[in-house]
Parts: C-alpha cells; sequence; structure tokens
C-alpha cells in the first residue's frame, strides 16, 4: 500500500491505474444530506477519502450581524435541524452570560426538560438512520414513530414543529401548556417500556448489526481529542466528557443521570458500535433526567417565563464566549457586541459536526465502501450544521 | 472452534429475536394518518399562517423591524389632521394611514417574531396550514384594503390590554389531553381562522 | 402435460392439435402466472414492511391499495427508458431480458401437481441450478453495460455473491439427490408420500432442518435479498446493478427478482416439504380435484413470506462478511452433512426409524402455537395502548 502522503495526492498522475475516483455524493442516499465524498478505491478497498462540504452554506455568521438579538435565533434553529431546541438553548445562554441574565428555576427546568426532548428526538434519528445505512429499515421507523410524539409535544408547547424559537433571551416564548406533565410522562412511559427494549433487541444486539460496526471506525482517545471530537463521538472513545456534568448549566448538577462510555465490549475501544450505542444509552439517561426534571416542574409554581426578557436586547460592549451539550456535542457561540447597536458585531460558531468531519478523513482510510457508509452514520453529522 | 460456534449461535438467535418483534409489529395499531381524509387537530398555538387585521393596525411598523427575514413591507403616511378620528380595537386611536401592508409568506420564516411587538395585536399567526400553491407569487399577501371600515369611537377609552390572540384560541384543549388528538375526519378548520386574503 | 392432453382429448379433437394444445395450454397458464406474480409479490412486499414498521403501506388506489402495483407497472410501461450516452446499448438492453429468461425458465421443472408439471427432466435439479445462474450473467452485463461506476459494483458483488453461494447451495441439493437416488424433481416429490411426517426435512432429524436452513440462507444470497442484497445495497452503491435503468427495463429486473424468490422458494419447499403434497393425506384431494398446485403455492408463498420478514427485520452484512459467511459457515457444514447423510443413507436409507416419524408434527404445530402468540400479545398491548391513550 501507498504511504499516506503519496496517497493524498490527488492529482491525476498521482492515482494509480488500478485506483478508482468514486463520487459519492451531494446526491447518495446516505451521507446524510449533502455531503460530497471523494473516495480513491482499490476494488472495493478506500485508499484515501476527501470529504467535500459547503453545499448547505447559508452565511448563518454574516447573516446574524444584521438581524438584531433575538432575530439570531430562528437561525440558530436552521443550524442543526434535527435538533434545534439544543441551539437556540446555546444561542440564549450566551447572550444571557454577556447581559447578566439570570433566568428563574422554573424557567430553567423548562429549558432542561425542552433539551432532553430535543435530545432524545435527535438521537432517535441518528441511531435509526445509522441502522438505515447498515441496511435495517425497520427501526428507523419505529424510532421515527416515537420522534413524533416528542414533536407534538414540542407543537403544543409553542406551535412548531421543526424550527421552534422557543428559547429566548432571558427566558421562554410559551409556558408549557396544562397537562403537559402527564402527556410528557405517557411519552415516557412508552419510549422506555416498548421503544428502547425493541431497539435494543432489534438493533442494537444484533449480531450482523455487531459485525458491521463494532471492528471499523475505531478512534483511539488520543486521536479524538488532537482532532477535538466532542459529545457522544468523544464519549464512544472512552472519556466521560460531559458540559452537564464538568460545567452545569440550566441547573444541571440538580439531577442525577450517568454519562454513558463507549466500552469496547464487541471490539476495539471507540469503534462505530461504540458511538453508536453512546447514542442509544444516552436517550436512556435523558429519560431519566425528564422523570426528575418532570416531578420537579409539577412541584413548582407557575411563573412567567418571559419575566426577564428585555424589551430591548442591547448588551454593552463586551465579547462572551459560552457552550453547552447540545445533542451533537460541544456547542460554543463566541459573540462579539460593539454596544451600540442591537445586532451582534460578529458570532462565531463553534460546530460539533464540523470537528467531527475533520477527522472523517483519517478514519476513512483503508476501509471498504460500506463501512464508508457506516463511518458517516456513526459520526452522526447534520450538514445544516457543518456549513451553517 | 468454540467461537466460530458461539458466533453462529448468537447470529440464529438474534435474528430469531429480531423476527420475533416485527413479527408482532405486524398485528399492533398503526400510527398512520390518512391525511386529506383525516387531519391532524392542531393546537391553538400552531404557527402557520400569518394574518393582520388591517383595521387594528396603527401603522407603527414594529412588526417589520422585529423581522429577521424582512418579509413585512409597510407603507404609512401621515393621516389627514381633519379627518374623523379612528381607533383600534383596543382603543389606541390610528394616527397613519397604512397604504400598503404586504407579508411575503415565501420567505417568512415563522418564527412568530414579529407579533410580539405589535402594540394591537393585530398581527397573529393561525394555524391554517393548506395554503400550498403552484405560484410563488401568490404568497405574497396584501393586507391593505382601501374600503376598511374603521372604528370611529373608541371602544374602551381605558383599555387594558386584551389576551394574546393566541392564547384565547377557542379550541384550547382539555387540560391533560394528549397533544395532538386526531380529529374525525370531517373536522372543519380551527374556527378562528379569517378567510385567505386574495392573491396577487 | 398428460393431464392436459387427457382434458382436451375429450372433446374429440384431431390428435396434433391436442398434442400441441397440450403443449402449448400449460405453458400460457405457466407463464401468466409467472409475469402477472410479481404484481401480487410486490403489494405483499408493500404491505408486509408497511404494517411490520406500524405503517399500513398502499392504500390509495383500489381497495386497500390492492391496484398500487397495477398501476406502477402501467407507469413503468409508459416511462421512457432512458440509455446513458456511453452505455453500451447493446448488452444494456440484453440485460434485463437475459435475468428475466432466467429466473422464468426455472419454472418448467416445478411439479404443481402429480401430474401437472412442464417437463419432467430427468436432470431436473440440476437444470434449476443451471438456469438459476443464468441470471448472473444477466447482472454482470447490467452493472458493466451501464457504464457507471456504481453499477460495476454492484456487478462485481453480484457475480462474487453467487460464486460462492451457488456452492453451498447445491450442495445442499446434492444430499437431498443422495437421499433420493434422483435428480428429477417428480421422483424427489414421490419420495416425500405419506404425509407431513415423511417429508424431507425430518428426515435424519435434525440434520436435515440445519440442511433446509442452508440452502435456504443460500437461496436467499442466490435471490439477492436481504440481507444479503449488497449487490444492489441502496445505501452504498446507490441501487447497485440497475442504478441506470428506467422504465420497463426496470420493471424486468424487479419482475426477475421476485420471480426469482418464489421459484426457489418452490424448489426449497419441493425438496424439503413434499412439493405439491398436501401435509395429510386427506387433504390431497377435495371431490377428486387435486390440490397440489394449491399446496406448492402455499408452501412456495410462506417461504417467500419468511424472506421478506427477513428483510425487514435484518441489516445487511458486507462484502468480507457475506463471504465469509458462504465459505466459513456454510460450505463447511454443508460438506459435513454431505459426508453424515451420505454415509446414513447406506446405513439408514429411509431415515432414522422412529424419531423422523414423530418430530414433525410437534414442530410445525409449535412454531404455529408461537406465532398465535405473538399475535395475542401483540393485540393486546395495541388495545391497552388505545385504552391508555383514551384516559
Ligand atoms: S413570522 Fe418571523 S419571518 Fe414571518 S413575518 Fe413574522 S417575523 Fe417575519
Ligand atoms: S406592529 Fe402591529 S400595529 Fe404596528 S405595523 Fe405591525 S401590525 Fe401594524
Amino acid at each position: 500500500m501507498a504511504s499516506p502522503a503519496a496517497v493524498d495526492n490527488w492529482t491525476q498522475e498521482a492515482i494509480d491505474q488500478d485506483e478508482m475516483v468514486l463520487n459519492m455524493g451531494p446526491q447518495h442516499p446516505s451521507t446524510h444530506g449533502v455531503l460530497r465524498i471523494e473516495l480513491r478505491t482499490d476494488g472495493e478497498v478506500v485508499k484515501a477519502a476527501r470529504p467535500h462540504i459547503g453545499y448547505l452554506h447559508r452565511c448563518f455568521e454574516k447573516h446574524s450581524e444584521n438581524v438584531d438579538f433575538p432575530g439570531v435565533i430562528p437561525y440558530t434553529d436552521r443550524m442543526d435541524y434535527v435538533a434545534s431546541m439544543g441551539n437556540s438553548l446555546g444561542y440564549a445562554l450566551a447572550v444571557e452570560k454577556l447581559m447578566g441574565i439570570e433566568v428563574s428555576p422554573y424557567v430553567q427546568t423548562i429549558r432542561v426538560i425542552m433539551a432532553e426532548l430535543q435530545r432524545i428526538a435527535s438521537h432517535t434519528i441518528a441511531v435509526g438512520t445509522y441502522g438505515m445505512d447498515i441496511g435495517a429499515f425497520t427501526p428507523f421507523l419505529h424510532l421515527l414513530r416515537d420522534r413524533e410524539k416528542i414533536l407534538d409535544l414540542f407543537e403544543w408547547t409553542c406551535g412548531a414543529r421543526l424550527l421552534y424559537n422557543y428559547n429566548w433571551i432571558g427566558g421562554l416564548s410559551h409556558d408549557v401548556p396544562d397537562g403537559f406533565v402527564k402527556a410528557c410522562r405517557q411519552f415516557l412511559r412508552e419510549f422506555e417500556a416498548r421503544t428502547y427494549p425493541e431497539l435494543v433487541d432489534l438493533l442494537i444486539g444484533n449480531k450482523i448489526f455487531i459485525k458491521r460496526t463494532a471492528e471499523i471506525g475505531v478512534c483511539p482517545v488520543d486521536l479524538a481529542i488532537s482532532y477535538d471530537l466532542t459529545g457522544p463521538n468523544l464519549r464512544g472513545s472512552g472519556p466521560a466528557r460531559d458540559l452537564r456534568k464538568d460545567e452545569p448549566y440550566c441547573g444541571y448538577e440538580k439531577y442525577d443521570f450517568a454519562v454513558p462510555v463507549g466500552k469496547g465490549e464487541h471490539g476495539p475501544l471507540g469503534s462505530c458500535f461504540d458511538r453508536n450505542w453512546v447514542r442509544t444509552a444516552e436517550m436512556a439517561e435523558s429519560a431519566k433526567i425528564l422523570h426528575q426534571a418532570i416531578d420537579a416542574l409539577e412541584k413548582m409554581e407557575k411563573a412567567d417565563v418571559r419575566e426577564k426578557v428585555p424589551k430591548r436586547v442591547k448588551p454593552n460592549k463586551g465579547e462572551v464566549y459560552a457552550r453547552s451539550e447540545a445533542p451533537r456535542g460541544q456547542l460554543g457561540y463566541f459573540i462579539v457586541a460593539d454596544g451600540t447597536a442591537v445586532n451582534p458585531y460578529r458570532v462565531k460558531v463553534k460546530s460539533p459536526c464540523f470537528t467531527a468531519m475533520s477527522i472523517f478523513h483519517v478514519l476513512a482510510r483503508g476501509m471498504y465502501i460500506a463501512d464508508i457508509i457506516a463511518l458517516i452514520g456513526s459520526l452522526d453529522v447534520v450538514l445544516g450544521e457543518i456549513d451553517r | 472452534m468454540k467461537q466460530w460456534l458461539v458466533d453462529l449461535w448468537e447470529g440464529f438467535f438474534t435474528v430469531l429475536v429480531g423476527m420475533q418483534i416485527t413479527w408482532r409489529h405486524l398485528f399492533t395499531k398503526k400510527v398512520t394518518l390518512h391525511y386529506p381524509e383525516e387531519r391532524w387537530q392542531l393546537p391553538p398555538k400552531s404557527r402557520m399562517r400569518l394574518f393582520m387585521k388591517y383595521e387594528d393596525c396603527i401603522g407603527c411598523g414594529q412588526c417589520a423591524r422585529a423581522c429577521p427575514v424582512q418579509c413585512i413591507y409597510i407603507k404609512a403616511d401621515k393621516r389627514d389632521p381633519k379627518a374623523p378620528a379612528i381607533f383600534a380595537a383596543n382603543g389606541q386611536g390610528i394616527k397613519l394611514d397604512v397604504t400598503v401592508f404586504d407579508i411575503d409568506m415565501s420567505l417568512c420564516c415563522y418564527c412568530n417574531l414579529c407579533t410580539y411587538p405589535c402594540p394591537t395585536d393585530c398581527i397573529y399567526m393561525t394555524p391554517e396550514y393548506e395554503f400550498a400553491s403552484d405560484d410563488l407569487t401568490k404568497h405574497l399577501y396584501h393586507f391593505a384594503k382601501p374600503n376598511a371600515k374603521f372604528l370611529t369611537v373608541n371602544p374602551k377609552p381605558p383599555a387594558p390590554k386584551p389576551p394574546a390572540p393566541a392564547a384565547a384560541a377557542p379550541a384550547a384543549p382539555a387540560a391533560g389531553t394528549p397533544p395532538a388528538p386526531k380529529a374525525p375526519p370531517s373536522a372543519p378548520p380551527a374556527p378562528e381562522t379569517p378567510p385567505a386574503p386574495a392573491g396577487a | 402435460m398428460d393431464l392436459t392432453a387427457q382434458l382436451i382429448g375429450g372433446l374429440g379433437l384431431p390428435p396434433f392439435l391436442v398434442a400441441a394444445l397440450a403443449g402449448i395450454l400449460p405453458a400460457v397458464l405457466l407463464i401468466t402466472f409467472m409475469a402477472l406474480g410479481p404484481i401480487v409479490y410486490v403489494y405483499a412486499e408493500t404491505k408486509i414492511a408497511g404494517f411490520m414498521q406500524d405503517r399500513i403501506g398502499p392504500k390509495r388506489v383500489g381497495p386497500h391499495g390492492m391496484l398500487q402495483t397495477v398501476a406502477d407497472a402501467v407507469k413503468l410501461l409508459f416511462k421512457e427508458a432512458i440509455f446513458p450516452a456511453s452505455a453500451d446499448k447493446f448488452l444494456f438492453t440484453l440485460a434485463p431480458c437475459l435475468v428475466v429468461v432466467g429466473a422464468f425458465l426455472s419454472f418448467v421443472v416445478i411439479p404443481f401437481g402429480s401430474r401437472v408439471q412442464g417437463a419432467d427432466l430427468n436432470i431436473g435439479v440440476f437444470y434449476v441450478v443451471a438456469v438459476s445462474s443464468l441470471s448472473t450473467v444477466g447482472l454482470i452485463m447490467a452493472g458493466w453495460a451501464s457504464n457507471n461506476k456504481y453499477a460495476l459494483f454492484g456487478a462485481m458483488r453480484s457475480a462474487a455473491q453467487i460464486v460462492s453461494y451457488e456452492i453451498p447451495a447445491v450442495m445442499s441439493l446434492v444430499v437431498v439427490v443422495m437421499m433420493v437416488g434422483s435428480l428429477s424433481l417428480k421422483d424427489i416429490v414421490e419420495a416425500q408420500q405419506g404425509g407431513l411426517p415423511y417429508w424431507i426435512v425430518w428426515r435424519y432429524f435434525p440434520l436435515n432442518v440445519i440442511l433446509f436452513l442452508v440452502f435456504f440462507t443460500a437461496t436467499l444470497a442466490e435471490c439477492n435479498r436481504a440481507p444479503f442484497d449488497i449487490p444492489e445495497a441502496e445505501s452504498e452503491l446507490v441501487a447497485g446493478f440497475h442504478t441506470e435503468y428506467s422504465g420497463f427495463f426496470f420493471a424486468m429486473f424487479f419482475m426477475a427478482e421476485y420471480t426469482e424468490m418464489v421459484v426457489l422458494s418452490a424448489v426449497a419447499s419441493v425438496l424439503f416439504f413434499g412439493g405439491p403434497l398436501a401435509p395429510h393425506m386427506a387433504l390431497q384431494t377435495i371431490g377428486g380435484v387435486g390440490l397440489g398446485p394449491f399446496w406448492l403455492i402455499a408452501k412456495a408463498w410462506t417461504l417467500v413470506f419468511v424472506m421478506m420478514w427477513l428483510r425487514w427485520t435484518l441489516p445487511r452484512l458486507r462484502v468480507d462478511q457475506l463471504m465469509h459467511v458462504a465459505w466459513k459457515v456454510l460450505l463447511p457444514i454443508s460438506l459435513a452433512l454431505v459426508v453424515v447423510i451420505g454415509g446414513l443413507t447406506l446405513v439408514l436409507p429411509r431415515g432414522f426409524p422412529v424419531v423422523d416419524r414423530i418430530v414433525g408434527w410437534p414442530i410445525v404445530l409449535g412454531i404455529f402455537a408461537m406465532l398465535v402468540v405473538g399475535v395475542l400479545r401483540a393485540v393486546q398491548w395495541s388495545r391497552r395502548r388505545i385504552q391508555e391513550m383514551a384516559a
């Protein structure tokens, strides 16, 4: 096999007679959106891969400079469109930190509930489409059925199913409706009693699935850290790094939950199976947090969720970096305000999917074509967030 | 050899477990909703098409300023001071003649930000979602009417602010019902929805 | 064939006409059955897939969507067949025809009843193996002629797959042929006379059950069904070898796939489950009318259902794992069975004396009971859930 340096030379002359350049995407069924990958293959074996991103670039950061602070929230929703709640929560936290707003515990609890519901919803998509990449269709639709129930809850609360504009700077757009707690419990009961065990039996425990995923895409801890992986991708390699535990925000320190990490029981640690398993286990943990949060919410007095929402968001001159644990990893917002305008001077997003994509070409080397699909799925990238 | 047998057995067994699950699902209740015949009963807060009650607009332009995609176009002239005074439903005097009030729903991102700053609560989102059209220009709604009938007496001089229209929607589900119950096939669209404004 | 001859013979036609009609009529019937079969199978597949995924599948066209596949077929007929500019036109057109022919040819030797058979070739089993790999040639041709990298990958995978899976399949056929002592499918059926306990699958219990599982797995791979559908793995290779096909050429691939499923299931049911023989002697005829075709089709469709069931349950294997399964799992097992059962046929030519006769019914009824329990539990859960939703 050629040395890595030679394989990375993509000029016409450098490509061997036996090699073939295969274009995967942007309209490929399982590149999760509009990712395009150039594969340099020798038969079925991929010698090198080159991801091309940017097909979904919508100038999010530049746009933000031209709308006022609350107006950025609908844009953040559209970055990671599978998990909008997490994005707007991160942004709201950042601006609140910049302006020194402390929200009430009631709002914090609702935020936690929404974030965890969103985490389950996002992971159902991640795990479900992963199963579909491997060839199992049925778990995907079973999970989607449950995701719809979560979206029903969201729609009931704030009127939208996908792009919520729910977490506002200093509060929330709506209080939870009456009966929310009961409906949420009902969802959790069904999810925990039926969907989750079925998913584990039907997909995760399946021997073919394990064989397909447990030995490929192995990402050792030091490689994961040097490429700045975060979230389930990092935890799949072993370290239990979770901002909800390490730097609690929104009162996460009050809840009792575990941080699932990859164990490498079916193969080397940090394989695709481990990353996917972390996501699956996180769904169960989120359900645990939700139970506690709903109980807490039930005991609390109703409060005005827009109490602290400033009439006019105009922070003083300054800059802030705040991060939170979105379903796909650490989502950081760096915001600069110049103190004269109601627009941010600069918004920069540190997106977890972008860093996950950056490790792709390293892990892809020497794989089979079928494993490339499994690798993309296990990194769980959302192109909306990569390209922004 | 032992590993080989274990793998073989595990493979066989997990296939059977999976088959048992899918077999059970063959007979469980299905979740599909037949769309045109059965409709999703949208919760009252649903954010679908925008509606603006022209008679209540005071032309302040706050909605247009709040909109992150700038899809509301307003043009307002000073009202003739000698003309009889007219009022919005909450008692605010209308000082401006709104000559153009267009909302381009094809640009709108349904974020609901325009409805909060409105002083008279005359712009709001309705739970009506079936307004797809084959022509994008049909999504440019003109709300300004030349022959609108304004209130000429102040309806409630010390006006207490009425609740937001979204919260006062009639179809609010009783406490404890699941979020979106299936409507009977003949369910009418949400009663609050005003008639669709004429297209471009 | 002779049955038709007898039927027509009563009409008093000249002998040469009787001979011609006796040849043509069954052929026409068979071809109609084969050609229209996929419409039923595709409908069944969509419905089964839907139900397993808590959906309801097609519903709009006709009652319960029954005409959906008809509508699809008509749509495909009227669509333009697009030829890629750089495709090899001749091979591109020939490939789907070959695939369909390969799938349909095997029908000739399938015994639908004691006397309803296209042709009783004395090399029946050998013939089935030979023609069913004809479609592989078609697949490779399609992949090569499309001049598309994904199609080429699909074709190469399919070639590798068929070459490997043919061997365990043939090995298990060999075992059955050894037991019966004849290559003719008709003789194989006759060797299983006497009802369910006499079917070959119970002979030398449990060796032949394992043999059947090996054969069934290999047939799954041979007709490119999940979990062995790597030649067309839609999440990896877009659509594999038929990526570039459209219109009716595409429909032909579809037809061939489903026909091949039915053919191989029919062969499996002939080899292991007595083919047109009823599970109990009393059910073989009703009022003098032979129920052979009914039993054969019932058995074949049951196996087809299992294939669909598997497809909507399992993930897909990878290429090397596929080879692993073929060469390191199925082949050793089938080779061992050839040796063991081959030896046993010398000692005990009619199978183990007592065991074989008593296991059949309990196993069949046990599987049946388990399925019924599954249904009952599902219905129960569904009910409870509706009540919970209402509360
Ligand atoms: S909903 Fe949002 S995008 Fe639409 S008009 Fe209102 S502010 Fe603008
Ligand atoms: S905010 Fe309300 S009153 Fe002001 S222009 Fe908009 S719709 Fe009219």
